[in-house]
């Protein structure tokens, strides 16, 4: 087994007995710091895969939230009618009778009054891959046409995509519309948020030093000099595309199934803005630098939030802490400025710097 | 006969519409013109334009009524023109000021760098001007003051112009016919016509590039400055997010007459206008956002480089 997959199956391992026999005590007695944790959690899977699509190959997308939205409506709705109708025939015996199903699978999936965590997670399973999905084909749809520009274009391309789809879902009676999608059932947990960011890093980093990975990076380097070595570009751009809009989409899910409450405002143009934050001040291009600006910028906001109640504030400077735009706008420019390549960019650089010689003429 | 009208009407509508639309994109024009960037933060300087001219119309009719009334309620036209002439001005160019610090603080230092970094600037600069705005202000929608007295002109039959759309339709042709005319007749026009050419052969004729770039900025921020207090008499609801739409819809406007082109954006702006009011008035109302949308894919799949671009070959 190769290294990165052994890692992959340790975390996965810890983090699926910690949410089996300690999540629940821990959730019940510090639910402020699990809320945290899963948003940390949700903010390291979107920016993991905007950073697959804006860092490594180069394409500007400023909609991310628009895939988040679609993974998070579909697969609302998914649990809402699929889940529903599921259990609730396990739970009517005349149903089970009706359908022919074994008596076995029945006593498994459903044990005397409480159902079965396995089959519970398995359904959210279904319904996560359900969000993705359909994140991924909304990509594919968006991708194909926009990903022919660059640069300013393909972001104002992809904007305007992320706002045809939020305008669409407040459109769409049946997913809440303008009143919002409400009573989500409370699926994530630690075990889930933190074990699809797993995989998504680990997706990300096993692509990016494969030959696709090679690809992203001509792509990004130099898109003509690419084309003229025959690199089909289009095609590693919508890879790129894609994968990431699935990742988005499943972070909607965990998002949707964690708050339990949706409103087609909380994906807007802004939530995109918030992303590309993370993946500018991580570092374009370097997945550990994205995963902690993630969980340092999840922390800052909520840091600037308890500061903004305490008396070293003036009452009338709250509302500049309390916007965290303001920040995240002040940062976007201030780095630009003085350190385009993030906090993070060039720890690949060092690394480079620090191994020995001979290991280097290896490679 | 009575369609007719309606259709007259409709475009009559959309006409000043349009005129509002083709004044901001003029600016995205012709600093992608000069300096091939997006400007993501022009909607927000029409923004300011806006609040500028919130704030200062009080003033304006103080020294107008000798400090007597701080509303306009004056009488002759000349005074309610005047007064409307002035607040518009001060907003032109304190805007002016706003796009030449801007450019100066957040773009200039980055104009050796990759064109995804000043994008990633201009986004910031843009959120940074709305939420400070919002930080003042509140997020609250205010009412502008009325600068001049909403009437329909008599003596067009069944049609109706209001006087607050005849002021913006004829204050765009004066701005245009001056923007023609400094463009077109001055040497900073001519500088800047040269540079979009080439920066660099431009930089070697003797030409300071850098007072160039600001002069754009200051002509377009200054016209999205006129287009704000224009729009304000019309609809004078104004909020800190008041510059999102339009500037997305202008910069629509801009790619439509083709990116770069001056005459391009007036046309597309207009073009823009007289659509979404079509759509508003023939199909169905909440398809008003989408619209520009729609024109902007359509465009950049078929025809990036717009209705009146010229082709602009990629060299390696």
């Amino acid at each position: 087994m190769s290294r990165p997959r052994l890692l992959l199956a340790i975390v996965l391992v810890a983090l699926l007995l910690f949410s089996m026999f300690g999540e629940h005590a821990f959730a019940g007695t510090f639910s402020y710091y699990h809320a945290v944790l899963i948003q940390i959690g949700i903010n390291i899977i979107l920016g993991a895969s905007l950073n697959l699509v804006n860092g490594y190959t180069g394409q500007f997308s400023l909609g991310h939230a628009g895939f988040m939205a679609v993974g998070a409506y579909a697969s609302a709705s998914w649990s809402d009618h699929v889940d529903r109708i599921f259990w609730g025939v396990l739970k009517d015996p005349a149903l089970v009778d009706k359908l022919k199903i074994p008596a076995e699978l029945v006593k498994a999936l459903n044990p005397g009054g409480f159902l079965n965590p396995f089959a519970v997670n398995g359904v959210f399973l279904v319904s996560l891959l359900v969000g993705g999905l359909l994140a991924a084909f909304a990509g594919l749809i968006v991708g194909i046409p926009s990903l022919r520009l660059r640069g300013d274009y393909l972001a104002i391309m992809t904007l305007g995509f992320g706002e045809i789809i939020r305008t669409a879902i407040l459109n769409i009676d049946f997913l809440g519309a303008s009143r919002g999608y409400n009573g989500i059932a409370p699926y994530t947990n630690l075990f889930w948020t933190y074990g699809v960011a797993a995989v998504c890093i680990y997706v990300v980093l096993v692509l990016v030093n494969s030959t696709y990975g090679r690809g992203f990076l001509t792509v990004r380097d130099d898109e003509i000099a690419a084309e003229a070595m025959g690199i089909n570009t289009t095609k590693y751009k919508v890879i790129a595309f894609v994968i990431g809009a699935f990742f988005a989409g499943i972070a909607g899910a965990l998002f949707a199934h964690y708050v339990g409450f949706l409103t087609p405002e909380g994906f807007n143009f802004f939530k995109s803005v918030e992303v590309v934050v993370i993946v500018v001040l991580g570092g374009m291009g370097s997945t550990a630098g994205v995963v902690l600006t993630a969980a340092m910028l999840t922390l800052l906001s909520e840091a600037q939030r308890a500061l903004a109640h305490t008396s070293f504030v003036p009452p009338q400077y709250r509302g500049l802490l309390e916007n965290r735009l303001i920040l995240y706008s002040l940062l976007l420019i201030v780095f630009m400025l003085t350190r385009p390549q993030g906090l993070f960019g060039d720890l690949s650089a060092v690394r480079k710097r620090l191994t020995p010689k001979t290991a280097k003429q290896k490679t | 006969m009575e369609q007719v009208t309606l259709f007259l009407q409709q475009l009559l509508n959309g006409l000043s519409l349009g005129s509002i639309y083709a004044l901001i994109a003029l600016g995205y024009t012709m600093v992608y013109g000069v300096l091939r960037f997006i400007n993501f933060a022009h909607g927000d300087v029409y923004m300011l334009g806006a609040f500028t001219g919130f704030f200062v119309a009080p003033q304006v009719a103080k020294v107008f009524t000798n400090g007597k009334d701080d509303s306009f309620t004056m009488q002759n036209t000349f005074s309610i023109l005047a007064g409307a002439g002035t607040v518009m001005l001060v907003s032109m160019i304190v805007c002016a000021v706003v796009g030449v610090l801007i450019e100066r603080i957040a773009y200039r230092p980055l104009r050796e760098r990759p064109r995804l970094n000043v994008l990633i600037t201009a986004i910031g600069v843009s959120l940074f001007l709305q939420n400070m705005t919002q930080y003042f202000v509140g997020a609250d929608p205010k009412a502008f003051p009325q600068l001049i007295p909403v009437q329909a002109i008599p003596g067009l039959g069944d049609l109706t112009l209001l006087t607050t759309q005849a002021a913006i339709i004829g204050s765009t042709i004066v701005l245009l016919a001056v923007l023609w005319f400094i463009v077109m007749k001055t040497k900073l026009g001519m500088a800047m016509r040269a540079l979009s050419v080439n920066p660099t052969a431009c930089s070697m004729m003797g030409v300071n590039n850098d007072v160039v770039i600001s002069f754009t900025f200051a002509l377009g921020s200054a016209l999205a400055a006129a287009a704000a207090v224009l729009v304000s008499l019309d609809s004078p609801s104004i909020s800190p997010m008041m510059g999102n739409m339009p500037g997305i819809k202008a910069f629509v406007a801009a790619v439509l007459g083709g990116i770069g082109n001056i005459p391009g954006a007036a046309l597309g702006g207009l073009m823009i206008g007289v659509l979404e009011t079509l759509v508003v008035g023939y199909l169905r109302p909440e398809l008003r956002d989408a619209i520009a949308y729609a024109i902007l894919i359509v465009i950049l799949l078929f025809k990036p480089t717009g209705l009146l671009g010229k082709v602009e070959r990629e060299k390696v």
